[in-house]
């Protein structure tokens, strides 16, 4: 069982909210998912109104936790802001920490989102920050509070796969935080690899609400997720490019 | 490079054209195995050797859409504060020179018509006028802003150009996203038609966008008035226009429009035609040249042609939209500033973009966010 906090999660397939073509067909891709742990924008949501937010309304199962996310934010003041209206509206302290000043690529600031962290921590949230794939930020976001760890596996909505996946390696090796691999994460086979290499779980969005049959991708992700995590466990052989028949070099010490 | 225009002066209209029209089979297939895009590759894609290749650019601008935006369309709605105008524009209803009867609205009448616009189920609304400096200012719209705030989670506003301090100014109250478009990029033809009041100033105007970037703005918006110049030339420059914006003031979003010229009372009839196809392949070509920039489509546009588009590169669409002051409630029967094209109702819209497969989003920004 993976636990962040105070809470513990079967499912290590995190999932979004963007992108579907329809909230029902977003519901069922959730549900078919397994996932329990699901962000959604603050922007996209009524927040004041949000008993009868139709978004919101979808995901009302015990097993589902919200973790809402400051999406359209570009400073720590902003992202401290909006992270104590959602605790208010949506009555968690779980925050997914998005950061991204540039709106083009999306690219997380890492200094506001360092900031960010260290207030919300004294806030008293679970922080879950959207980061790049640097190995010293992991180490500093953990002494500033931090819940876990978010780093990129390439760019958001890219579905380019784990393209940081040496630095991803650094991170989970000395991490005490559990890392969760956000963004970039294309199909099932780059799931199953984040999670080969030892990463505690991973959040997939645009690869499932965008696919032909997002229903059948979500269940195709909770597989992945499940055999690269049970891969891990078992210990990889390591890959060999060679058979080792003899021992040419080391042979004279038997003689 | 203090501007968009030190850029600008350093291209000709004429050898532009030229290179566009020059573009052959060779380069259209260049530009469409490219994964990064070139301004060269754009204007492969926008030349007429990119016809024949039209489904595929169709094909390819949906599914990098797809990526980006997801299944989603963004609705939107104008609401239009004034007709009072000191510019002739030549394609213009509100024009100094138009008989139309001018009208500001006082803030009871802003609320009659916000009232009608949160009853069609909008969150994400464009105020517009014309430019008066006199009665329609930076303080009229900071009352504005500050009326119409709480109704609303995003405010657009296609205003008279301002200096970076009137931005400034509006921005705490709750301004999002401004547009300005350039209507053209063709020197000699911008002072054609626009022969009196501010507007006749080209370079305050192009370089708009750089005091909108200087005040931090989160999202401007681009575009030219297709059918007052060659549109490829001047779509080009669009193009060129947003790369240099984008590296320049990296932390704006754009969004881009294509309004094609349309008839209203006592107006202009366009000088260059724009097909639908060539329309397709234009909006097609803007997606491929940068996959990350909205593209919006209005109600100029026919029913069958928004039924067809939405799904080939569009992000946002508004539906149900008056052009003119009070339009909603307030003074239905005053004159527009263009004909629409698609009457539907928001609800009628939303309806159409269910039935191809998407959602239409009402609120994608809230308050609380800036």
């Amino acid at each position: 069982m993976l636990q962040i906090a105070d809470k513990t999660f079967s499912s290590r397939l995190f999932t979004g909210t963007g992108k579907f073509s329809s909230s029902a067909l977003m519901e069922e891709a959730l549900l078919a998912s397994g996932s329990e742990l699901v962000t959604v924008a603050l922007k996209r949501v009524d927040i004041k109104n949000n008993e009868d937010d139709d978004l919101l309304l979808r995901l009302k199962y015990p097993q589902i936790n919200l973790l809402p996310n400051t999406s359209g934010v570009r400073n720590a003041k902003e992202a401290v802001f909006a992270a104590q209206l959602a605790r208010e509206a949506l009555e968690t302290n779980w925050i997914k920490l998005e950061i991204h000043p540039d709106p083009k690529y999306l690219m997380p600031d890492p200094i506001e989102t360092l900031k960010a962290t260290e207030e919300l921590a004294r806030l008293g949230f679970i922080v879950l920050p959207y980061i790049h794939a640097d190995p010293v930020l992991c180490k500093r976001l953990e002494d500033a509070g931090t819940s876990a760890v978010m780093p990129l596996g390439s760019p958001i909505g890219s579905n380019k796969g784990l393209k940081t996946i040496d630095f991803l390696e650094i991170i989970i090796s000395q991490s005490n935080v559990p890392v969760v691999i956000d963004a970039g994460i294309g199909s099932p086979s780059d799931a199953a690899r984040a999670m080969e290499i030892g990463a505690d779980a991973v959040l997939v969005n645009t690869a499932i609400a965008v696919s032909g049959n997002p229903v059948q991708m979500a269940a195709a992700f909770k597989m992945a997720v499940e055999a690269g995590r049970m891969a891990f466990e078992a210990k990889l052989a390591s890959p060999v490019s060679h058979a080792i028949a003899s021992s040419p070099l080391t042979s004279f010490l038997d003689e | 490079m203090n501007s968009f225009n030190d850029l600008f002066e350093t291209y000709s209209w004429d050898e532009t054209k030229t290179s566009i029209y020059a573009k052959t089979t060779i380069d259209v297939e260049r530009a469409l195995a490219s994964p990064k895009r070139t301004l060269e590759d754009f204007k492969a894609l926008i030349s007429p050797a990119a016809a024949p290749y039209l489904e595929q650019m169709a094909v390819m601008s949906q599914q990098l859409t797809q990526k980006r935006f997801g299944k989603v369309l963004q609705m939107y709605v104008p609401l239009y504060l004034s007709n009072e105008c000191n510019n002739i524009c030549t394609y213009c209803g509100f024009s100094y020179d138009n008989k139309v009867k001018r009208k500001t609205l006082s803030p009871m009448e802003i609320m009659q018509e916000v009232a009608a616009l949160k009853e069609m189920g909008y969150d994400h609304v464009l105020l517009v006028t014309g430019e008066d400096n006199l009665n329609v200012h930076v303080d009229y719209f900071k009352k504005v802003l500050e009326l119409i705030r709480p109704h609303f989670a995003h405010i657009s506003m296609e205003i008279q150009p301002m200096d970076v301090e009137d931005y400034d100014q509006l921005t705490p109250y709750g301004l999002n996203t401004v547009l300005v478009y350039q209507e053209t990029y063709h020197q000699e033809d911008y002072k054609k038609h626009h022969p009196k009041g501010k507007k006749s100033n080209f370079k305050y105007r192009v370089e708009t966008p750089d005091r909108l970037g200087k005040a931090g703005i989160h999202k401007m918006g681009l575009g030219v008035l297709i059918g007052l110049e060659d549109w490829r030339t001047d779509c080009f420059f669009t193009a060129l226009h947003l790369t240099y914006l984008e590296k320049k003031y990296w932390q704006s979003k754009y969004s881009l429009s294509f309004p094609r010229l349309r008839p209203f009372s006592g107006g202009l009839e366009p000088k260059v035609e724009m097909s639908d196809r060539e329309l397709v392949q234009l909006i097609c070509a803007y997606r491929l040249f940068n996959e990350e920039v909205e593209l919006s489509i209005s109600t100029r546009e026919s029913p069958a042609f928004r039924n067809n588009i939405i799904k080939l590169g569009i992000t946002s669409i508004s539906a149900g939209s008056k052009t003119n002051p009070g339009g909603y409630v307030v003074a239905p029967e005053s004159l527009e500033q263009f004909e629409i094209s698609d009457e539907r109702t928001p609800a009628e819209i939303a309806e159409m973009i269910a039935t191809q497969g998407y959602e239409a989003v009402w609120k994608d920004w809230d308050r609380c966010l800036a």
